[in-house]
């Protein structure tokens, strides 16, 4: 099980990256959001993969699924989808300012003044 | 014995900012309500240092849980003293926004980014728990790139992509360091971590933790060879968002740094803290060069920025109560002075509408008390004493003669000639000769009431150097507090939450 996850990670990380070292905005976005989504992953294999177990522990219970990990991955969509969310207005906002989503077409004079 | 206080400089920012949000287009109701906050702010800071300069760390538990089990906010005197600065930099830096930001943008929930900045920062200095200083790096990040763009030129958006874009990936690299943690000690809270950092066995595996860390928090910090981003994110920030960036965004990094490689990361100082050396002097002497070789006023005070991160991180490397001192002052010191000098910079490019040093020059002449503000804070930063910049540079040097090691105090003596040179080098260029033209300000500009934070953060900047023994002493227990962190340890433990 772990080997599988961990498989999976290795293919989100390795298509984010791909992604992110694209030329078009919204591939980039895409490409970080696979990041993300390895490293939620990743979190998850970190307390170790229980099958079919709940994350309380009763007095019934022998084992149990280590609920830290999930509460962290519960917080990490959060803020993940935060900045997705800004990731894209910002690219919207750059399409209509330069009409494209290539990044070539953002490049300029390194310090030019203006604003 | 659990306490709220240490929470207040969480709380404050989060209601005002909350409150912010529902006067959105009252311009005086929004400047009138945050400067209300900033100001509570400073009062709270300094309570909270006089107070736990009198009683100690002080733990504040959330929910009532007993740590290691909840998320604990931690206060000690560290903490304190950069709380202080945090709130100085955003009180000056909201007086000079209420100058020149704009109404346009003011409209724009400028100041509601600046209470959740605020926020972030602040938690960022008080959190105890490791995932916790993650969730407020987010939330100061997040904030952040929304000051950045404010505004939208294409210049902007382009800087603040990239920024967006390294500090997702810095994010990615922070949680897996975070989850191999998790895997090897099963505890996210600092001080837990910390005790069973000694027991395990496989260190060489934990060193790689450590700099997985150093890598998230070097990005933060802009240190060598991070720092790739820093400068051109100031040439588009407005003036006082830079000085906030510069004066503590990037102190965030050097904050986290100093509290986990004095607390967790103590294992392996022969490794890891040499490694910490070397990049702390490439970085004092690839920014000074950086600084050397431009043009651009907001780019060069960047590039020093750069390499006086690397003076705090070289006190950190040297690891002992004088060197960690000096790294305390130096941190509190480099925040006052390179906000007040991004603020001149504003003021500069207000008046001047450019900020390429070859269109400007006479400045002194029709406007003394900037040129001469300036100078002082300049050369505090340059290290002439009697200005808070020597005292902080000695300390290292000082502390890098007592353990012998010549290399890095031939490094930082080296290096504080060349950021001589360029801060008279941007004397000369802006304020000094005779003007090329005439200067037309920009339209409604308060050219007086705009340098009221700049004269604040110089005289601070000067009390810092005068009263320089007081301070030192301070910032002595507090390097003490950390090179014993079991004492931490066992505060932190051995609080009991509670309602």
């Amino acid at each position: 099980m772990e080997l599988l996850i961990a498989l999976l990670i290795g293919i989100l990380f390795s298509a984010g990256t791909y992604m992110i070292l694209s030329r078009r905005l919204l591939r980039i976005i895409f490409g970080t959001s696979l990041l993300s989504n390895g490293t939620l992953l990743f979190l998850m294999t970190s307390g170790k993969l229980q099958r079919g177990e709940s994350p309380i522990l009763g007095k019934l219970s022998t084992t149990y699924t280590d609920p830290l990990p999930q509460a962290m991955i519960l917080t990490a969509i959060v803020i993940s989808f935060a900045t997705t969310a800004f990731c894209l207005v910002l690219a919207y906002r750059t399409y209509q300012e330069i009409g494209s989503d290539d990044v070539d077409e953002l490049l300029g004079k390194e310090h030019d003044d203006d604003h | 014995m659990t306490t709220n206080l240490p929470l207040l400089p969480v709380l404050i920012p989060m209601i005002s900012g909350i409150l912010l949000l529902f006067c959105r287009k009252n311009v005086i109701a929004q400047r009138f309500f945050s400067f209300i906050s900033c100001s509570l702010m400073l009062f709270v800071t300094v309570f909270l240092l006089f107070k736990i300069h009198a009683d100690g760390i002080m733990v504040f538990c959330a929910g009532g849980w007993s740590p290691p089990f909840g998320i604990v906010f931690v206060a000690d005197l560290f903490s304190c003293i950069v709380l202080c600065l945090s709130a100085l930099l955003f009180f000056t830096g909201l007086l000079f926004s209420f100058e020149t930001i704009g109404e346009e943008r003011e409209k724009h929930d400028f100041y509601v980014l600046w209470q959740f900045l605020m926020m972030g920062i602040n938690g960022t200095f008080l959190t105890g728990d490791l995932f916790n200083l993650f969730v407020f790096f987010e939330i100061m990040l997040l904030s952040s790139y929304a000051l950045l763009v404010h505004g939208a030129s294409k210049a902007q958006l382009r800087e603040t992509f990239k920024y967006l874009l390294i500090n997702i990936i810095s994010s990615t690299v922070f949680l897996i360091a975070l989850g191999v943690l998790y895997a090897m000690l099963g505890t996210m809270n600092m001080a837990d971590a910390a005790q069973k950092a000694s027991t395990i066995e496989n260190q060489g595996f934990f060193t790689v933790i450590a700099m997985l860390l150093l890598t998230v928090f070097g990005i933060k910090a802009a240190m060598f060879p991070l720092y790739f981003w820093l400068p051109k994110v100031h040439t588009v920030a407005t003036a006082s968002v830079s000085s906030i960036f510069s004066g503590l965004v990037i102190k965030v990094g050097a904050y986290a740094m100093i509290r986990t490689f004095t607390l967790i990361f103590i294992g392996d100082t022969a490794h890891t803290h040499l490694i910490l050396i070397v990049l702390a002097i490439l970085s004092i002497f690839l920014g000074v060069f950086g600084a050397v070789s431009q043009m651009n006023y907001k780019s060069i005070l960047a590039y020093h920025s750069i390499s006086q991160i690397g003076y705090i991180i070289l006190g950190l490397g040297l690891f002992s109560v004088s060197s960690l001192t000096g790294s305390i002052y130096f941190l509190f010191h480099h925040g006052v002075v390179k906000g007040c000098l991004f603020l001149t910079a504003g003021v500069t490019e207000k008046i001047t509408g450019t900020k390429d040093l070859k269109k400007m020059g006479g400045l002194l002449a029709s406007y003394p008390a900037l040129g001469w503000t300036f100078f002082i804070v300049a050369m505090s930063l340059a290290g002439v004493p009697p200005l808070s910049g020597f005292f902080a540079k000695y300390m290292i040097a000082f502390s890098a003669v007592q353990q012998e090691n010549y290399w890095a105090l031939g490094c930082a003596i080296g290096a504080g000639i060349l950021t001589l040179f360029s801060m008279i080098k941007l004397f000369l260029y802006v304020f000094w000769g005779k003007a090329p033209r005439e200067y037309i300000p920009a339209e409604g500009f308060q050219y007086g009431r705009a340098l009221i934070p700049c004269f604040i953060l110089a005289s601070v900047s000067l009390l810092l150097g005068i009263f320089a023994q007081p301070i030192f002493s301070l910032c002595n227990e507090a390097a003490e507090q950390l090179m014993a962190p079991q004492a931490y340890i066992d505060i932190v433990l051995n609080t009991i939450g509670g309602r």
